[in-house]
């Protein structure tokens, strides 16, 4: 082979292992990631029954339910709209009532939210970022009402 | 008073760094040795000056000063030591002074080691890392200074949040950071080598050990993150593909790729340019980690708290080291000598197959990582790029790489023999499907997928291909045992590090391939008494009972475990409520059974006296973190390979030779 055939070869083979690598991001980025949606969004859109999504809102005082034993159930809520949430497992030690979380998993034909994974804040004085921004876009962020659930939750 | 000298000592180490970033490399490009020779003296000065000030915050922390902002934030006077040490760098300004006393200490470990380097392109290199250390001071005095004070100074701190406060947090971030800075230095040596124009095979030679310690600990460092979140989260898994992860893990593949194409450089005198090109991109990685994990822009474990401003500093900094160094790259490295072509089919061949695909992985993972911010920016929508995603494009391309490694090993330099590698490859191939065929029937040959078989089969090819090596050039079996001893004994260390490493590999894919496809989960309410079979285990919760620890209070459970009616193992989880801030924490419980281990988490009480239990089973789970001891061993061995400690020709007159005929005729390097 000449040095120039070498280095076609060479090109060609970086060429193939890129737009096979190209393609399969592109597939996987159009098959297998998850929107963020807040309980006003699945109000309006009507989510599609089983696809995946995150969840994101608060969770709604006095919302949670764990009489099932090691299902969870509870409402999450942006303040204007409200969407029950029913969880299997062991909820992260930070998972309060009033405090921001994100739930993933499907809606399914009763309109409950089947979560897999609940994730709540790792830190005191932290909040989900998505789920601050959507609180804002629906004018319901209140810093002082926050800050009181945050002072409560701390005497507990 | 203690406090304030920590802080000048930080301010003049900023000067010291501002001096070394112009003075020696004005020197080395104009030949002026007094300019020169003030690199190493600087850098040592500006890692002792950063020690004083690491060491002023270290003491607030001993001493529960909390007078100091940051102690009184991230401290509590009644942590245990460890934790008070720790805590250092648990919080944000602490964490980026660790980041910078390790950049600074490479820095001094390049003026007192490579002594045998040019001087020209020592301090050239010093002041390349010069500027790295310049920026990342400023942003620690600008924009996230630990030495703020409050007045009046607060009679108690708030505490470390309790999920760092762990042995974890006291080691997973300094040899994190030993990795991810590490890789600065080697990025300071390809900015010298584009300023000075020159690059040749020696260059690959004196930058490949610091090349290899970044990657041994940045190897080591995501290696203990994992365990560290796979037994401190309780949700039982060992990598998320989470924003941060991936940040450390871009750096980690292009870093692998580097240690690679710089074999081929040192060896070959070829892929010069291409190695100077990743080692910019490897370390650019590593600031794009660093953005995104201090700059709050992501959710994350790591995030410790949002600041805009901290974010706008760190990605300037990012956009001037990335656009800085592609432009010096841009201008310079055409004027570089390029190095040779070579035979597709031969070692060196083999090695750009190994780059091509760690690099291509390396983007998909960076695509992954960064669609959501940047889809978010232009379009508003927000998603969560997840596991399926990383599991669609990382896996497929990492087949290859595990199915070409063994003949890369074997193949011969220059010209290679794919026909005859193969043969040789023979026996190891249909060891590994034995060993596969073992395995499946092991694990049930109905529970078993095709894709799962296939993982098994590459995970052995990984790791009887590479020890094949050593039957190989022992010549085993082929010579009298005694021979075959004595090759093996005079291998080269690079034989034992290709080998490690590669079956390292191997042995962590076994693990992840085997836990994937057979790990289960169970959740049950549990009452005092109540027994649940799962696995071939009988698990009985005995009961609970709530113990003071030294600043919390914990909820603790007995579980007992029994397989064919003995007990095995007695398991106690718990949950942990923290005095400081109130804040719960569950601890794990795990028991490990030879590679496999069985994992306890609890959750809430109910009324009636039943406890939330999940227990996880998990098959072979050790050996993803084995496969990355064996990676750093391998690392380790290479380390000690004699030629990286050959320095540059000395001059005649320097080394007062008894032969002047004979160094005359040795080409002395351009000082």
């Amino acid at each position: 082979m000449t040095r120039k055939q070498k280095r076609l070869g060479l090109i060609g083979l970086a060429g193939l292992v890129l737009g096979s690598a190209v393609g399969l991001v592109l597939y996987g980025l159009s098959s297998s990631v998850t929107y963020f949606q807040s309980p006003s969004d699945i109000a309006e859109q009507q989510v599609a029954v089983g696809q995946r999504i995150r969840l994101g809102g608060l969770v709604e005082d006095n919302s949670v339910d764990k009489s099932a034993g090691s299902v969870i159930l509870f409402r999450v809520t942006d303040q204007a709209e409200t969407v029950p949430v029913s969880y299997k497992g062991i909820l992260p030690d930070l998972f309060r009532e009033g405090q921001g979380i994100i739930a993933e998993g499907y809606m399914d034909e009763k309109g409950v939210f089947n979560a897999d994974t609940v994730l709540a804040k790792h830190d005191e004085s932290y909040m989900p970022k998505e789920v601050y921004e959507s609180l804002k876009d629906e004018g319901h962020w209140m810093e002082e009402e926050q800050a009181a659930a945050e002072q409560t939750s701390k005497v507990n | 008073m203690i406090i304030e000298i920590g802080h000048y000592a930080l301010i003049l180490a900023l000067v010291v760094a501002a001096i070394q970033s112009v003075f020696p490399v004005w020197g080395a490009v104009h030949s002026d040795h007094r300019l020169m020779g003030m690199a190493p003296g600087l850098a040592v000065l500006m890692f002792l000056l950063t020690c004083v000030s690491f060491g002023a915050l270290t003491w607030a922390y001993l001493n529960s000063d909390f007078s100091l902002l940051n102690t009184y934030q991230n401290s509590h006077s009644d942590k245990p030591l460890i934790y008070k040490i720790s805590g250092v760098w648990g919080n944000h300004e602490g964490s980026i002074l660790l980041w910078v006393l390790i950049l600074v200490l490479f820095g001094a470990l390049v003026a007192v080691f490579s002594r045998n380097i040019p001087q020209r392109l020592r301090a050239a290199t010093l002041g390349a890392q010069g500027w790295v250390s310049f920026a990342f001071l400023l942003f620690v005095i600008v924009a996230s200074n630990p030495f703020t004070r409050i007045s009046p100074a607060p009679l108690q701190g708030t505490g470390l949040n309790p999920m760092l406060q762990d042995v974890g947090l006291a080691i997973h971030p300094p040899i994190l950071y030993i990795g991810y800075v590490g890789f600065s230095i080697v990025f300071a040596f390809a900015a010298a080598a584009l300023i000075l124009g020159k690059l040749d095979a020696a260059w690959a030679r004196w930058v490949r050990p610091w090349i290899l310690v970044s990657w041994i600990f940045l190897t080591l460092g995501i290696a203990m993150g994992s365990y560290w979140a796979y037994y401190e989260l309780g949700w039982g898994g060992w990598w998320f593909w989470d924003p941060v992860e991936n940040a450390s893990f871009m750096p980690w593949l292009t870093g692998t790729a580097l240690l690679h194409s710089a074999i081929v450089m040192e060896r070959r005198d070829a892929l010069k340019v291409w190695t100077v090109f990743l080692a910019l991109l490897t370390f650019s990685l590593s600031l794009l980690g660093t953005f995104l994990v201090r700059s709050g822009v992501l959710t994350s474990v790591h995030a410790f708290a949002v600041d805009p401003a901290r974010g706008l500093f760190i990605l300037a900094i990012l956009l001037i080291f990335v656009g800085g160094s592609l432009t010096l790259f841009a201008w310079r490295a055409p004027l570089l000598r390029q190095g040779g072509l070579f035979a597709p089919i031969s070692r060196e061949g083999a090695l750009v197959l190994n780059n091509l695909f760690l690099t291509t992985a390396c983007a998909a993972v960076f695509v992954g990582t960064l669609y959501p911010l940047v889809l978010e920016a232009f379009s508003g929508d927000k998603i969560s790029v997840g596991a399926p995603f990383f599991n669609l494009t990382f896996g497929p391309i990492m087949v290859p790489v595990l199915i070409l490694m063994p003949f890369g090993q074997l193949l011969a330099w220059k010209r290679g023999d794919a026909l005859g590698v193969s043969q040789r490859l023979t026996t190891a191939f249909i060891l590994s499907v034995l060993a596969t065929v073992a395995l499946v029937w092991f694990m049930g040959v109905s529970t078993t997928s095709i894709m799962t078989a296939f993982g098994f089969g590459l995970a052995f090819w990984a790791i009887f291909g590479s020890l094949w090596e050593i039957v190989d050039r022992s010549q085993l079996f082929k010579v009298s045992l005694g021979r075959s001893l004595a090759r093996v004994k005079g291998f080269a260390p690079t034989v034992w590090s290709s080998v490690l490493g590669h079956a390292g590999l191997g042995v962590t894919v076994l693990g992840i391939v085997t836990t994937l496809a057979f790990e289960s989960e169970r959740v049950e309410v549990m009452r005092p008494g109540d027994t649940l079979e799962q696995n071939g285990y009988h698990i009985t919760y005995e009961k609970s009972w709530t113990q003071n620890g030294p600043n919390y209070e914990e909820l603790v459970s007995r579980y007992t475990l029994r397989k064919g009616g003995n007990v095995v193992d007695i398991m106690e989880p718990s949950k942990r409520a923290y005095k400081a801030s109130g804040m719960p924490m569950s601890e794990t419980s795990i028991a490990t059974f030879g590679f496999s281990q069985v994992y306890f988490a609890t959750g809430d009480t109910d009324a009636n006296g039943g406890i939330v239990t999940r227990i996880y089973f998990k098959p072979l789970i050790t050996l993803i973190w084995i496969g990355t001891l064996f990676m750093s061993l391998g690392g380790v061995i290479a380390l000690l390979d004699r030629r990286l400690r050959v320095g540059a020709p000395v001059s005649a007159r320097k080394r007062k030779s008894k032969t002047a005929s004979v160094t005359a005729a040795t080409p002395t390097p351009a000082e």
